[in-house]
Formats: structure tokens, sequence, C-alpha cells
């Protein structure tokens, strides 16, 4: 439902000295585009590097390894974190990258509890990802500028994976690291372009949650996780 | 008016906002360090002042086509299965939120920090219908806590209390037995509003941008509680002002890049959400019913005027936190939700000159503001133009001149801020002296001067006092 949209619009234009425009797209034709020249020139190895420089500032852990180690060097962060419960996306992904047997095997073995998101029981992932030690999440995209991850929630994605738990560890295939946010958003655009329906909630997470609302002191874990660490993976 | 956050004149505001000592020193401890902060931000950059053109002209794309690009968003978050209320005056936007607050059996609500919900009221409108309405933003929730004292700054609001008085607060209110440490209070802050969000049954953000192409809100925070406002309650309300849109993503990133580092000197904030409409078919979060309320409240009669340009504000007060007269009196003495230079700017034309004439003259004009502006709205300009329109058009003697020079020390040696002089040189001539505004001549005196009525003695002082502390200038 609109409620009271053209006479709203209606009043608007008039402010502006024309009649209503709905219809014709206005043309942008921007005189400065500083994004075009921005780290757009580094290859996937200096990205990383840029990656890697940024976590420093943003209190976030950044561990590097290859897919084959993956399910080792998580499994030795999780332990750092101190273990379970954990809360996981349901995503092929996990299983792409070999982590099936971490997750369906070698925890539950050692008494490690881990949820996967499970759309159809509603209300209780919230629940569990509240209870949750350490959430752990793809990147779909990557910001190396930023130290940003980007999440496409939805279906067996929980948003609150990412959120709910007091430690996070996003996983990040190296060819997801882009130069920027004006990357991702390029790609976000081009799908909504393309008559894509794209995710009801898309997370551009940096680093832990923080507040300097204390005497300017910066505190980390005000709502969102108090720890983060990303594990960049070289693709198989 | 719901703009007005205190009852006491402007005057009467400095000078009791100037006796509080912890107050000014945290506003300038503050300042300095989101300044420097800032110019850190931009300097790592590169082309800064690019990166600032292009934020100007996107904002000046987008109002003079903002009927296209509302109509596109309203439709496309129709499409999503959004609903969308057009407010023109704020007791529309309180009345449709009241409505759909209690059509949804709502009791207790859940905010994530809003300018525009503090401007509309909607808070007290909310608590009037038995509503209980909880700030989730760590600042806002203190000073909720501690009977609704106002904020103080658009980014830290908390900004004039200290952390004893945080933990007595939290003594009082919450029953808190630990220590002043910040992390002590802001993980017992944690757990009070987890509980909190998980038992919410509406959550309401505001909305720093609007995404025209998607029927998008972008939700712009270090905290995360925007995040989980939007994610655990089964309702959601947004509201914001009608100018803060954009036509794409693309411009989107432009601007959170241009406000993160202005606001908070970062490159990206911990949390940045774009939000289309309520969950999907098959999700477990995100809320079931999804409303947009954008509110007009004043600002299309800025709209083809001359003001026209300060609808550009992205917020970010980087604008406040170079203005040496914000650092003086602190961000209560303005009575307004927005303080600083956009708060003498635009609360005016929001709010009416009867309640607000005397904000024009809580300036300099030395223009520190207005470079420090990440989309280049020439704020001096239009607070010169305020005092303009007040005194020719209007026809209302300016009697708040002579008030606002003494609250800026001009008026009398025996101002306590005048007094306070020497030590505040340093940090205010560098805005000055950086742009060589001294040196070619009285370019900010010259502004005073153009004031009718405004006498030659305090003249005098004034180019004095400039002389004297431009000496000064290395220390602090
Ligand atoms: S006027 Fe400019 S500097 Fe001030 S808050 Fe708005 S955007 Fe920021």
């Amino acid at each position: 439902m609109i409620h009271y949209r053209d006479s709203f619009l209606n009043n608007v234009a008039r402010q502006l000295g024309r009649s209503p425009n709905t219809s014709v797209k206005p043309e942008r034709s921007w005189q400065f585009r500083p994004q075009d020249k921005t780290l757009t020139d580094r290859n996937q190895d200096e990205l990383l590097t840029v990656l890697r420089d940024q976590c420093r500032l943003i209190h976030t852990e950044l561990i590097e390894t290859t897919s084959s180690k993956l399910s080792e060097v998580l499994e030795a962060t999780v332990t750092l974190y101190g273990g379970g419960p954990i809360s996981i996306w349901q995503d092929e992904r996990f299983t792409e990258f070999g982590l099936d047997t971490l997750v369906n095997e070698t925890w539950p073995a050692r008494y490690v509890e881990v949820n996967e998101w499970r759309a159809e029981r509603g209300r209780e992932n919230i629940a569990q990802a509240e209870r949750a030690n350490i959430g752990i999440t793809f990147s779909d995209i990557t910001l190396a500028e930023s130290g940003t991850v980007v999440l496409f929630a939805g279906g067996g994605k929980g948003r609150s994976v990412s959120l709910l738990p007091r430690n996070y560890i996003a996983l990040v295939p190296k060819s997801t690291i882009v130069p920027r946010m004006t990357q991702a958003a390029q790609e976000i655009s081009r799908r909504v372009q393309a008559g894509e329906t794209i995710s009801s909630c898309i997370n551009f997470i940096t680093g832990p949650s923080n507040s300097a609302d204390i005497e300017m002191n910066l505190v980390v874990g005000v709502h969102g996780p108090v720890k983060a660490a990303y594990i960049v993976i070289e693709d198989r | 008016m719901a703009m007005k956050i205190g009852e006491g004149k402007f005057k009467e505001n400095v000078n009791k906002n100037i006796e509080d000592t912890f107050m000014r020193g945290a506003v300038a401890s503050a300042q300095e360090r989101l300044r420097t902060r800032r110019l850190d931000a931009a300097e790592e950059l590169g082309n800064w002042e690019e990166w600032r053109s292009h934020g100007e002209e996107i904002r000046q794309h987008v109002l003079n086509n903002l009927d296209y690009y509302l109509h596109e968003l309203a439709e496309n978050l129709q499409k999503r299965g959004g609903h969308v209320f057009f407010a023109e005056t704020a007791d529309e936007a309180n009345r449709y939120i009241s409505e759909v607050v209690k059509a949804n059996g709502g009791k207790k609500i859940l905010k994530a920090k809003s300018m525009v919900t503090e401007e509309i009221g909607l808070n007290g409108v909310l608590e009037e219908e038995g509503c209980e309405v909880i700030e989730t933003d760590l600042g806002e929730y203190i000073l909720q806590l501690d009977e609704h004292d106002p904020p103080s700054h658009l980014v830290a609001p908390a900004l004039h209390k200290n952390k004893e008085q945080i933990r007595d607060v939290f003594t009082q209110k919450l029953d808190y037995k630990m220590t002043s440490k910040p992390e002590e209070l802001a993980l017992y802050a944690r757990e009070k509003l987890r509980q909190e969000f998980l038992s919410a049954d509406i959550g309401i953000t505001g909305c720093n941008f609007a995404i025209a192409e998607s029927g998008s809100v972008g939700l712009v925070t270090n905290e995360g509680n925007a995040g989980l406002v939007s994610d655990l309650p089964k309702t959601q309300v947004v509201v914001m002002g009608m100018e803060r849109i954009v036509p794409t993503f693309e411009e989107f990133e432009v601007l959170v890049g241009l406000l993160t580092r202005s606001a908070v000197g970062q490159k990206l904030t911990s949390y940045i959400t774009t939000l289309s409409g309520p969950r999907e078919e098959g999700d477990a979060d995100g809320p079931e019913e999804f409303h947009l309320v954008i509110v007009d409240n004043g600002r299309s009669k800025i709209l083809g005027t001359e003001f026209q340009s300060v609808l550009q504000c992205i917020r970010c007060a980087a604008c406040i936190n170079v203005c040496p007269v914000y650092r003086h009196i602190g961000g209560h003495s303005y009575n307004s939700i927005y303080p600083g230079p956009i708060g003498a700017v635009l609360t005016p034309l929001l709010g009416g000159y009867d309640d607000f004439k005397d904000l024009p003259y809580a300036s300099t004009l030395c223009a520190a503001c207005t470079d420090a502006c990440p989309v280049k709205i020439p704020l001096h300009e239009l607070l010169h133009k305020h005092r303009q329109v007040i005194v020719e058009r209007e026809g209302r003697a300016p009697v708040s001149e002579k008030l606002a020079m003494k609250a800026f020390g001009l008026g009398a040696a025996s101002n306590p801020m005048y007094a306070a002089g020497s030590k505040m040189a340093a940090a205010m001539m560098k805005p000055f002296t950086k742009n060589d505004r001294i040196s070619n001549g009285p370019g900010p005196l010259k502004a005073w001067t153009e004031i009718r009525e405004f006498p030659a003695p305090n003249r005098e002082r004034f180019r004095d006092w400039f002389k004297q502390h431009e000496k000064g200038g290395g220390e602090q």
C-alpha cells in the first residue's frame, strides 16, 4: 500500500517550480567519479595486503589458509574463541570447502554443539543464535579497503548468525575480495537492473560491534559480536 | 515543537553550559578527536575534494529530481511487499505510526537512533499511547535512562556525561553494581538490551539513505543495533526525511563513504545494512511487516529557495566538530535537536524564526563548517542569508545580535568565554588560518561587521583578540 503519494509529490514538484515527473528517468551525468580510480589498479594479492593492513585497524583477526587446511584452521580458531555452541548458515559452500566432516562429525563427537540455520524451524533459530558463542558465515563479497564482509541474507542464511553470537567468524574465499564498496555496489545495482530480486537484507560488516558513547572510549561488543575473525581461503 | 529540547533561552543555555566544565572539556576533546579522525580519513582517501564534489553533485541531482526518486522508491518497495506512507506533517507521521503499532498490538518498541523521529516527537506520542519505547543506541539509552536528558551531539549524544555519571545512572535505574569502566558499563547495557530485543513487538529505525532503484533503506551504525532492531521484532517501521534518498546503490556507496569518514573517521562503520521490504518467504528472521514513513515536515518549503542546499545534508556532524562556537557553548545551548552550524541553518527553517531566530547569530561566519562539509553545503553563507532574511524580509529587530556576540565572548571582558580565550585559541585559529582566511584580510570580520548595530568597540576588540591569539596559535 502507498498512501498519499500523489499530493505529496505534487507539492514537491510545485516547490521545485515544475510539474511532477514520475515517468522520465532523470539523466545522471556525473562530472566526478573518484571511485573509478580508487584501488582499481590492484591485483588479488595486492588487495589481500590492503585487507590485511585494514584488519589491524578494525580489531579483527585475519587468518590466511588454503582450502585443504581450512578445516584444521577453522577448528583451531573455534577452540581459541572458547568452542561452542556454534551457529552456522545452511550454505552449500560448507560442503564445497570440505567442512562437512568437521561440522557433522568432528565437532559433535567432541560435544561441540553446532546449529545450522534451518528456516523451517522458525524462531528457534534465533534462540540458538542468541545462545551461540560463535557465529560462522561465508562472505559473499569482501571489501579490501574497509575490511568489510558483505552478506546476502535469506533462507538458510539467517541475518542473526552474524549479529547475535558473542564471536563472529567470516570465511572469505580469496576470489571474493574486491577493491572497495564501489565494486559491491556496482554488482548489486547490476542485479537490480537485470530484474533480479536482491536479498531483503544485505549486511556490510566491518569488524566487531563497537561504540564510543562513553567518554569517547572505544568499547567493542555493544550489541553484536565482541570479537571478529576473517579466515581468508586460497580458493581451490 | 518537538525540535525544541529545552525551555531556556539561548543566552541562559549558553551561560549554564559554559559553567559546566566537564561538558566543555568533553565537547572540546571529542570535537578534536572527531575532527582529527575525519581529516586523517579524508587524507587517506586521497582526492578528497573530488569525492566532496561528487557527493555534492549527487545530492543536488537528487533534490532537483526528488519527485521522481520518491515515486520510484515507493513503487519498488511496494513490489517487495512494503507499505509506504507519505506524511506532510509530523502529526500525520505520528498518527500513522501509532496506528501501525496499535494494529499489531505493540506494547514494547525498540528504536535505533534517528534524528527524524526526534524531530517529529514520536517517542512522546507512543508513550502517551501506553507503549514502552526503548532507545538502543548506547548513548541514547544512557540519556533515556536518565529521565530523558536531551542529546548534545549528533554522533555522540551522551558527550556531556562522564563515566561516573553514567555509572550512577545505571546504579539507580538498572541495579548496576560494577565499576565505571566503560567496558563493564557497555557489557551490562548489552545484556539488558538483549532481553529487550528478544521481547520487542515493533522496531523503529531512521534511514541514512533510501535507494530508489530497489526500494531499499540503508542504515549505518557501529553498534549493530539498527540490525537487531530490524531483525528481531515482527513489525518494522522506518522513518525517513524525504530528502534522504539516492538513485542507485552506486550513489549510496559514495554517500555512505563520505558519511562514515566525516562522522567518525572510519572507512566504513561496523554495520551498514540495506533492507528491501519485509522478510521473504522461507526466512526465519527479519520483520514480517515493513512500513516506510516518508516525512516532509517543512522540508518542501525549503526546496526551490535560496536555502535548498541545506537539504543536501547527510547528518555527519563534521561541521559541528570544527565549529568554535559549538566548542564553547555545547550542544544543549542550541535548544534544538540539531546543534552546531547545520542546526543553526536548519532549525529556523523547520521550526520557524519565532523560536529560533538567535541561532543564525551563533556563528562567527568563519567558514570552517563549509570547508568541513562533505557535500559542500555553503553553511556560513546560509547563516548569513538567515540574518539578512530576519532583518530585511521579516523586519525583525536583530536584538539577539548582542546576545550572540556576548555569548561568543565579544561582548564583555568578564564573559567566561572571553577569559578562557587563550586556551581555546589554538584550536579556534586552526580552521581560520588553515584556509588562509586571516591573511585574506577581514574575511570573517567583514561578515560580522555587515550586521547592523554591531558596536564599534566590540569590533576593535574582536580584531585585537584575533591578533593576540594568532600569535599563540601553537599552544594548547
Ligand atoms: S551540514 Fe554538512 S558537515 Fe554539517 S552535518 Fe550536514 S553534511 Fe555534515
